[in-house]
């Protein structure tokens, strides 16, 4: 019996220590599950039954266990049967079958034998040998109780529930459910759309006490704000005082409810769920860089979602991040190309921009660029930059920096920036510079993307005394009202690109949604224009582009758009 | 005839007889403290040395002593479980909520005996190198709060208690802790986050084994009230002469809580397992019988949470034979020995020993609809099976109870009962649902009768049949 | 009205915190006394023990609503406990709260506490008291009655009337 012959593996760089196993059986398939999983603060742990389960592609249904949350143990919804290894009393050796296999002794109530006796798999740890009955008529039967008791007080409103499509207790009793409950009693009632706080609502009535919301406000955002008031079948969740749950991470409660008990106002009853085409994306709203998934129907953004990313944000992020989305869809937004205030087009804008860079001597240009702009862009007009020897530099965003994901950096990419060579140790430096250049009369053209350089060190009067001033942006500003050129650029939401975090992991971002009128990506046009003024061809894909990149900026030597994951890499910053 | 065994209650409503430490002095007291403190480090066969603690856990695991509280768990091997190697402190917390119905015998050790608790106390920390200890209370004893405050207060002057105890070098605080009113912090998790300023909520095992991860994450023992009592008799008896008392396995003397349908409620220590159920129930001695006229209809043998035995039943039980072999014997109601494994080979168990009588007079339907409003008032509603059925069950007797019952009322219940047990975080969930699983199972024709002639009550017209009435619950919220 | 505890009530729970190697710990003596000096305790007295243990304000006023004993409203002076629990109800308590409530004009069927409109009563079932060797048993603000007659009852109540 010999082996296909496989060959040799190359020596890995940092061979990983081998992983300690054990094995057990999960609905009669044997797995070898490693002996410590993290826990909710990344800690080894002994491996629990749902862990195990996992292992073998057998997903347990939970309610109160969360992987990012500690665990509660409360919901029951994840019991199972399961057996352990018979041990002979004397010898302390395994009993076999007749076949030589370990003969399994199934866990009974100690006091009524018959009875299978069940075990929350979210906090049972495995032991060598242990079988695992996910989804025996025994286990099937108690998560069916469960149900069955959770629905007894539920209002049952599924229809108008805003979590319907979502929500874990329709998709169970959907896949478990009895025809109809045997509950004859009167149901206890509870409030109905409390006013949590100033993004959340609350309906008691569809709770069903899991307390991830309030494990998450307390162990995970820092604010120990939700609790339990009453008692038994009366718990109810609750703040100290409604409206005053506000800390910046409340909507992520409403990602973690299992059901429609938890609702963001911004979000209540607008839209059903499966109706919004989901967008892989990055938040743009600080430096963390959150990954996210933009919501979106018919051209119009929704709503952001945290989208689970270890490395970056877990499964959160914050209020002000995720709520930050409005603006893409604005009325004002810029929808025109306009050369001296008059509507222009896009060849013609370019062909004239390509002239006057083209001529304009050493040392006229300069160029502000935003690191809101995603790296291909900074990339791109470095290029531009070069050819001109122009100045460049970005604006700096600084707010105050949180306990959890905040940075205090408020620009997604300032690390992009850097690396391209656009910014320096501190961004912003050299803008003093550039607005002196101007009042002197050296820099007679700036090229302006995405800032409002006169909030920025560079007043209107001084703007007033150039040339040409290139301005490329998304929503008007004192900026954009002066410029020569102005060029209506693409949201993040509606291109893709790569930002680079304050961690430095370099992370790509889908498109959602398009452009508003003749507004384009950013980066489409700056191809052009790098085009006609350097008569370098460069690529009109962005995953051309990205490994062109790649290959000249060395940072980022050795990264393929195609390899970058949904959730980035990191690179040396 | 069976007579008591006044071992913890033989000063308690003796004439005379104070709660302060002269009195407790005078009749010996703090020996027990002072004996166990000047314990010899013990040689054993193979050379090795147990210190003095050790030896006194060696005892307290030789007696046999098992816990009073209700599971009757080996005090001594509850000890060893303790992780000494931790590094962390180590408590003992003595659960004195008794709030199991029926129960009222650590009320007794509190009021009228202080001094002997703090003793046992004293003795069982000394011995667990245990150096802050706490009484958890229960609220509604607010006297037997301020008379173990005086006590401490007493054994600290004395030097029992505080730095440097009788001059050994141990020093040990021991606080009390009020209770607020609710069950679940008899339950020793409960207990442990009601003591961490927390609502009861039970914890979870695994891993939050007491002996473990107990009061504020440190390895912490839980004793009852007379179960801690006992030890200061080990120490004074010495274990073996202790395990003389009562039977093999079912060692020393209880305090049996005595209440219902007899002439005589109380409470009486006896030998456990050398006084049958029948005794305590008829002798002149103990419960000196029913009410006249009336016949035994059922006993509730170990705290409300106990199956409930119907009169007559006959259990089968295992005995040694004169020759040595053990075998099942038939054993009627009234002769089981009231012990630990006589009640638990009867289906049931002695939990608390608090024994509850009802006589022939009896609803079966209405008593079960008392117990269940109990269980749904003080269900904690952490998890979902006991949060949701027991508040079910207790609608579901009531409206039986109250004319509004269906004859398949005697399954609805079983079922619901069925699927609450052995699925909860604690073992109130058992609570709940044994008296409705055994209620229903051993009066089923009861339970069926109600509910048919509330059916054909209702398919006549007539309203509600209302039975003798009996309280229904308090609802606090 | 402000809300201000005495100095020397103050002092003792500050004692009383030192029991505890955490602080939370307290929360229960603390709720006990300012009851028993207020009457209740109130949304103040919640605030006010959050503050002094570092807690947050609903890690107390979980305590108050899980935990019987503590009350959100004022009680009557002479607080009848009824022990509603099987051996008390076997021996007449329901009787026995019923002829509480209907002597003081309260609903003698309503399951919550009751209070008098003259404050000098609240009339509540309450469960098991540990003290069913002696049923009826009703606690009588910190007094426990042991079995209560009708006659006794009435004598409760024409003393809780003179207080
Ligand atoms: C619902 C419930 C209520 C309990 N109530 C009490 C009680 O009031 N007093 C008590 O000592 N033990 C009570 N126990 C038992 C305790 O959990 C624990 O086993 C006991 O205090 C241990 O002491 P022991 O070993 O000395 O008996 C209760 C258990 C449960 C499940
Ligand atoms: S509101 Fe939602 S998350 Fe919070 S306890 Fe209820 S079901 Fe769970
Ligand atoms: S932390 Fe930063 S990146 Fe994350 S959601 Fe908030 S603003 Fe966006
Ligand atoms: S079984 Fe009942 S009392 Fe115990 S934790 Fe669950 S809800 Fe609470
Ligand atoms: S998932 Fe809730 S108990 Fe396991
Ligand atoms: S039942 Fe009333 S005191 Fe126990």
């Amino acid at each position: 019996m010999s082996a296909p012959a496989q060959p040799a593996p190359a020596p890995a760089p940092q061979a990983p220590p081998p992983v300690e196993t054990m094995t057990v059986k999960v609905n009669g398939k044997t797995v070898q599950v490693p002996k410590t999983h993290p826990d909710w603060q990344g800690k080894p742990q002994p491996a629990t039954m749902l862990q195990a389960a996992r292992c073998a592609g057998v997903d347990i249904p939970h309610y109160c266990y969360h992987d990012k949350l500690p665990v509660a143990g409360n919901c029951r919804m994840c019991l199972v049967e399961f057996g352990t290894p018979m041990m002979d009393p004397a010898t302390r050796k395994p009993v076999l079958n007749e076949d030589g296999s370990p003969k399994i002794a199934k866990s009974v109530l100690p006091y009524e034998p018959g009875t299978p006796r069940g075990a929350i798999a979210c906090a049972t740890p495995i032991s060598p040998g242990m079988e695992i009955y996910a989804d025996s008529k025994a286990t099937l039967q108690m998560r069916e109780a469960v149900l069955e008791s959770l629905l007894i007080n539920h209002p049952l409103d599924c229809p108008i529930c805003d979590q319907a499509g979502e929500c874990k207790l329709q998709e169970y009793s959907v896949q478990h459910g009895q025809a109809g409950s045997r509950f004859v009693e009167a149901k206890v009632h509870k409030p109905k759309a409390v006013d949590l706080g100033p993004r959340i609502v609350l309906d008691d009535e569809r709770c069903v006490l899991c307390t991830r919301c309030i494990r998450f406000s307390k162990d995970i955002a820092g604010d120990d704000a939700l609790g339990i008031v009453n008692r038994g079948s009366y718990n109810t969740i609750s703040a100290f005082e409604t409206g005053k749950f506000d800390n910046n991470y409340t909507l992520n409660t409403v990602d973690l409810c299992p059901v429609g008990a938890l609702t963001s106002k911004d979000f209540r009853f607008k839209m059903r769920v499966w109706f919004l085409k989901e967008s892989k994306s990055v938040c743009t709203s600080c430096g963390t860089g959150c990954n996210i998934t933009i919501g979106s129907r018919e051209g119009v953004v929704h709503c952001y979602e945290p989208r689970e990313n270890d490395a970056v944000n877990g499964p959160w992020m914050c209020d002000s991040g995720r709520l930050n989305y409005k603006w893409i869809g604005r009325a004002d937004r810029l929808r025109e190309v306009l050369v001296r205030g008059t509507r222009s087009t896009w060849s013609a804008a370019l062909q004239d921009l390509t002239v006057r860079l083209s001529k304009a001597p050493a040392g006229s240009v300069a160029v502000v660029a935003s690191s809101r702009q995603t790296t291909e862009e900074l990339y791109l007009l470095k290029k531009l930059a070069a050819r001109t020897g122009a100045t460049t530099d970005s604006v700096a965003r600084e707010g105050e920096a949180d306990r959890l994901l905040v940075a205090a950096d408020r620009n997604p990419n300032s690390n992009g920036a850097r690396l391209t060579g656009i910014s320096f140790t501190e961004a912003g430096i050299r803008i003093p510079e550039i607005a002196a250049a101007i009042e002197a009369g050296t820099v007679k053209t700036l090229v302006v993307f995405g800032e409002d350089v006169t909030k920025h060190g560079i007043p209107a009067a001084t703007l007033a005394k150039l040339e040409t001033l290139f301005v490329s942006d998304i929503l008007p500003n004192a900026t954009t009202a002066l410029a020569t050129h102005l060029l209506p650029g693409a949201a993040h939401a509606e291109k893709r690109g790569t930002f680079v975090n304050v961690k430095g992991r370099l992370q790509k971002f889908m498109k959602a949604v398009e452009a508003p009128g003749d507004a384009r990506p950013e980066w489409e046009f700056l191809h052009e224009l790098v085009h006609g003024v350097t008569g370098q061809n460069g690529y009109s894909t962005i995953e051309g582009l990205f490994n062109q990149m790649a290959r000249e900026v060395p940072a980022f030597a050795g990264l393929e758009w195609a390899k970058i994951g949904d959730t980035g890499v990191d690179v040396k910053i | 005839m069976p007579e008591q065994f006044k071992l913890i209650t033989k000063h308690i409503d003796e004439l005379g007889y104070t709660p302060d430490i002269a009195c407790y002095l005078r009749h010996g007291g703090y020996a027990g403290l002072k004996k166990a403190l000047a314990t010899p480090v013990r040689e054993l066969a193979e050379g090795k040395k147990l210190s003095p603690q050790e030896v006194v856990r060696e005892d307290v695991k030789a007696s046999g002593l098992r816990g009073r509280g209700g599971a009757g768990f080996s005090a001594g091997l509850k000890w060893s479980f303790v992780d000494r190697r931790s590094g962390k402190p180590i408590y003992l917390i003595c659960n004195a909520d008794e709030s199991e119905p029926g129960t009222f015998k650590d009320r007794q050790i509190i009021h009228k005996d202080p001094h002997q608790l703090v003793e046992g106390m004293i003795i069982s920390c000394w011995a667990n190198d245990v150096k802050l200890a706490y009484i958890y209370i229960r609220g509604e004893m607010p006297e037997g709060a301020r008379l173990l405050n005086q006590a401490l207060k007493e054994a600290r002057e004395n030097g029992f208690l505080g730095k440097n105890i009788l001059g050994t070098g141990f020093d040990l605080e021991i606080h009390v802790h009020r209770g607020a009113g609710a069950y679940i912090c008899g339950e020793e998790t409960g207990l442990i986050e009601s003591l961490e300023g927390k609502r009861a909520y039970p914890r979870i095992k695994p891993p939050y084994f007491p002996a473990v991860l107990g009061l504020y994450m440190c390895p912490t023992i839980v004793n009852n009230v007379e179960t801690l009592c006992h030890v200061t008799h080990i120490v004074n008896m010495g274990a073996a002469e202790y395990a003389k008392l009562g039977t093999p396995n079912n060692t020393g003397t209880r305090i049996v809580s005595l209440s219902g349908d007899v002439m005589r409620p109380g409470y009486y220590e006896i030998q456990v397992g050398k006084v049958t159920l029948g005794e305590l129930i008829h002798d002149a001695n103990f419960g000196g019988g029913l009410r006249p006229g009336r016949t035994l209809k059922a006993i509730i043998p170990g705290g409300s949470s106990s199956k409930v035995l119907k009169a007559g039943e006959v259990f089968k039980l295992n005995r040694k034979g004169a020759d040595g072999q053990m075998a099942k014997v038939d054993v009627p109601l009234l002769d089981l020995p009231y012990d630990f494994d006589s009640l638990q080979q009867a289906g049931t168990m002695s939990g608390s020993s608090a024994v509850i009588v009802l006589d022939d007079s009896r609803s079966m339907v209405e008593t079960l609809g008392n117990l269940s409003e109990f269980y749904a008032h003080e269900s904690c509603g952490q998890c979902t099976p006991c949060r949701e059925g027991a508040l079910w069950l207790a609608k579901a007797t009531h409206r039986l109870a109250h004319g509004e019952g269906r004859k398949a009322d005697a399954d609805y219940l079983s079922h619901i009962a069925q699927n609450i047990q052995g699925r909860t975080i604690c073992a109130f969930g058992e609570a709940a649902s044994w008296p409705v699983l055994s209620f229903v199972k051993k009066f089923r024709d009861e339970f069926e009768a109600k509910g048919a002639a509330d059916e054909a009550a209702r398919a006549q017209g007539a309203g509600p049949v209302h039975g003798v009435k009996m309280a229904a619950s308090p609802n606090h919220h | 009205m402000s809300f201000t505890v005495p100095s020397h009530l103050e002092s003792e729970l500050d004692e009383i915190t030192t029991h505890y190697p955490v602080k939370r710990s307290a929360s229960l003596m603390f709720l006990h006394a300012l009851q028993e000096h207020f009457g209740y305790v109130s949304k103040d007295a919640v605030e006010w023990t959050a503050r002094k243990l570092g807690l947050q304000p609903i890690n107390v006023y979980e305590l108050v609503t899980f935990y019987p004993m503590f009350r959100q409203e004022p009680l009557g002076k002479t607080h009848v406990k009824v022990c509603r629990t099987l051996s008390c109800a076997l021996q007449g308590s329901g009787e026995l709260r019923e002829r509480f409530c209907s002597k003081l004009g309260l609903d003698p069927h309503a399951h919550a506490p009751q209070t008098t409109p003259d404050g000098k009563f609240t009339v509540e079932f309450v469960e098991c008291l540990a003290s069913c060797g002696t049923a009826p048993v009703v606690l009588v603000n910190e007094e426990l009655h042991h079995k209560v007659s009708s006659a006794d009852a009435d004598a409760i109540l024409q003393k809780g009337k003179a207080a």
